[in-house]
């Protein structure tokens, strides 16, 4: 039985979510603003705001280039962080989670940045390189500041997957084969085996992520776990816009961008 | 006395794991088989056998007498580790890696590299144990270090140029812990240095404290007692972490040299303790030079071996409880000592190992007589001889 996932009220639904991932300032912070709203309009239950970081070692070339453009435009933790307040007034409901790796949340401070994430309404917290064993004080700072801190699962997890999914909050983030994120040709029936085996020991929504990249790989996922999270396709997406975006045809560039995601996730 | 690293590989307050999910199930799997390795008299037999027969350990300890005489002051002696196979100490770790990458049943590695000496090492293992072996290297560096490319492809092994941030050897270090995620089950990560997630800095630094047990029984033989003062390079620190590590508890001062660059007063340097601040690179807590936002940014120093952003997390630990002290030596005055030491003993170092050639020569002449320097002199020079005639041709 699923708890429904706090996020301070604002998730409405425990299946069938939809999250989408995006880069703060890919390739500006207006535009993040823009691929955000369509985003939300076209169905996303949970924004991913990526952090730009220099070194991602979680990620592929495609994440890779977003966070180089997202830097060249000035993009930092904190400029992401307060980029919500933003979205906010724009419109955009659902709720926000961080998406940033450790070593700028260190340079920052635990105190600091927790305090900005409190202060500009963020509701989840993601940090891929801070596994289980290392993330005990940053789990806990979460919690006392109602921010849900998402985990991980790998396929090689084994015996780790108990433990991390009856720690797991808002949702829990299945990553659905080894590698870096990017899009996958195939969901591999191993994965689906794998999805199923993390949903027995989980307690909030599981989400499958890494790969998705095809209208059939959303229903596939959506018979499988309750959500999925779409990262990299969404990237290219944005990328296959920046001419259009460059001569300043914006109309044109999100018209292209939402029928995109709505041929994905319909 | 407390042992490092901790359960959770902690050196104090550096090392760890800080990686993907993906990650933390081989390293578990690593950690396990290194301790029975590490424990199994038949493992560590063939590993020292291998040291004498393939990479011919132990090596040579050279009293520098001309140098001595010429600096004046402390007597110094260089552990001749570009006398290995190879031509640096490289090779005592690849050995060591690749004996338990056989171990564990695996037989691709993946290796990344600077100056390529950790990429040729690695190459050469793989050849002499039948692995298959890719090496991701910096475009930077590959046009740096065109001869070491060239060997590693000799020798069967597949170089990956990789094109990000500057090309050089952070920039590969990312490219091949990603492909380690997405190819883990049937690869063994072969890291060249004491940095990197637990138990990786252990692993290295117990695989090259054979320098500084050699080291130790040689110096003793000939002169005694313990040197006064041990000076060694540092860039990720695995030659000076194995130099050092036997001489934790020991009287001898012990010095690890960084690179300076063109100044640790400007922004092209290496001199990561010096300069940097503590944070996480490439799945370790330790020191690194990065911007105010926490990107890491790109280190110079005309060494390929010692350019990199971040060192190891014991050589951290070190610092911070100042069991080790830290200088920084400029390119400029790396190609002083190297001249220095070619042209008074016959021995051309590496551009990695002038820069702790150069520190202990400021320091010897301010010793007694009766003090005595051990320098590691880390590897050969051959590899930089384009570089070297770059900078000295019109020198000589």
């Amino acid at each position: 039985m699923l708890t429904k996932t706090s996020f301070q009220g604002k998730l409405t639904k425990t299946e069938n979510l939809f999250i989408p991932f995006i880069v703060a300032g890919d390739p500006s912070p207006e535009l993040t603003i823009q691929f955000a709203l369509r985003l939300q309009e076209e169905g996303a239950d949970v924004l991913e705001l990526g952090v730009p970081y220099s070194d991602p070692l979680a990620d592929g070339p495609t994440i890779q280039r977003a966070a180089q453009r997202a830097l060249k435009s000035g993009m930092s933790l904190r400029k992401a962080i307060e980029l919500v307040p933003k979205l906010r007034e724009h419109g955009l409901e659902i709720p926000v989670v961080i998406f940033t790796y450790y070593n700028p949340v260190l340079q920052i401070g635990h105190e600091e940045f927790f305090k900005l994430l409190e202060h500009n309404g963020v509701e989840g917290l993601l940090i891929p390189d801070l596994p289980f064993e290392e993330s005990e004080e940053i789990r806990n700072q979460s919690e006392e500041k109602g921010i849900e801190f998402i985990s991980l699962v790998a396929p090689n997890s084994d015996q780790r997957i108990k433990q991390i999914a009856e720690h797991a909050k808002g949702f829990l983030y299945c990553v659905s084969s080894l590698g870096v994120t990017g899009e996958r040709k195939e969901m591999s029936a191993e994965a689906l085996t794998f999805i199923e085996k993390v949903r027995q020991h989980s307690q909030v929504p599981v989400a499958v992520g890494f790969g998705i990249s095809t209208n059939d790989h959303v229903r596939l996922v959506r018979d499988h776990a309750d959500g999925v999270i779409i990262g990299s396709k969404i990237i290219r997406l944005i990328e296959a816009e920046l001419e259009n975006i460059e001569k300043g045809k914006m109309d044109e560039a999100l018209k292209h961008f939402t029928n995109e995601i709505r041929a994905l996730v319909q | 006395m407390q042992v490092f690293p901790d359960l959770k590989g902690r050196y104090g307050d550096f090392g760890g794991k800080y990686v993907p999910e993906t990650l933390m199930g081989p390293l578990q799997e690593l950690e396990e088989a290194l301790d029975q390795a590490m424990a199994d008299p038949a493992f560590l037999e063939e590993y020292h056998h291998v040291l004498k027969e393939y990479a011919g350990r132990p090596t040579s300890l050279s009293y520098a007498d001309k140098l001595t005489g010429h600096l004046g002051g402390a007597k110094i002696y260089l552990k001749r580790e570009d006398l290995n196979h190879t031509g640096a100490h490289k090779l005592n770790n690849a050995i060591g890696q690749a004996l338990l990458a056989k171990r564990m049943g695996k037989e691709k590695i993946i290796a990344e590299t600077g100056a390529g000496q950790h990429g040729v090492a690695s190459a050469t293992v793989a050849a002499k144990f039948g692995l298959q072996c890719i090496v991701f290297m910096g475009e930077e560096d590959i046009r740096r270090q065109e001869l070491n490319v060239f060997r590693m492809k000799l020798l069967g092994a597949e170089v990956v140029s990789v094109s990000s941030g500057n090309g050089t050897l952070k920039d590969a270090t990312n490219e091949a812990i990603r492909y380690w995620v997405a190819n883990c089950e049937d690869h063994f990560y072969l890291i060249g240095s004491v940095v990197g997630p637990h138990p990786y800095p252990r692993m290295v630094r117990d695989f090259q404290r054979i320098i500084g047990d050699e080291s130790k029984r040689q110096f003793l033989e000939v002169e005694k007692e313990l040197p006064d003062r041990i000076f060694a390079c540092v860039g990720g620190g695995s030659n000076a972490m194995g130099m050092f590590y036997p001489f934790l508890e020991d009287t001898s001062e012990l010095i690890g040299v960084e690179a300076a660059g063109k100044g640790t007063d400007t922004p092209e340097h290496a001199a990561t303790l010096s300069k940097g601040t503590p944070g996480v690179i490439h799945g370790s807590m330790t020191y690194l030079m990065q911007d105010e936002n926490g990107q890491i940014t790109e280190p110079y120093s005309i060494s390929a071996g010692l350019d990199y952003p971040g060192i190891g997390p014991e050589h951290a630990h070190l610092f911070q409880t100042k069991q080790v002290r830290y200088e920084a030596i400029t390119d400029k005055e790396a190609l002083e000592a190297l001249k220095l030491l070619t042209q008074t003993e016959g021995i051309i170092p590496a551009i990695e190992s002038a820069h702790a050639l150069a520190q202990a020569f400021k320091e010897a002449p301010q010793m007694n007589h009766n003090e005595t320097i051990l320098i590691n002199l880390s590897g050969r020079g051959d590899k930089d001889m384009a570089t070297l005639m770059e900078h000295l041709q019109e020198e000589v």
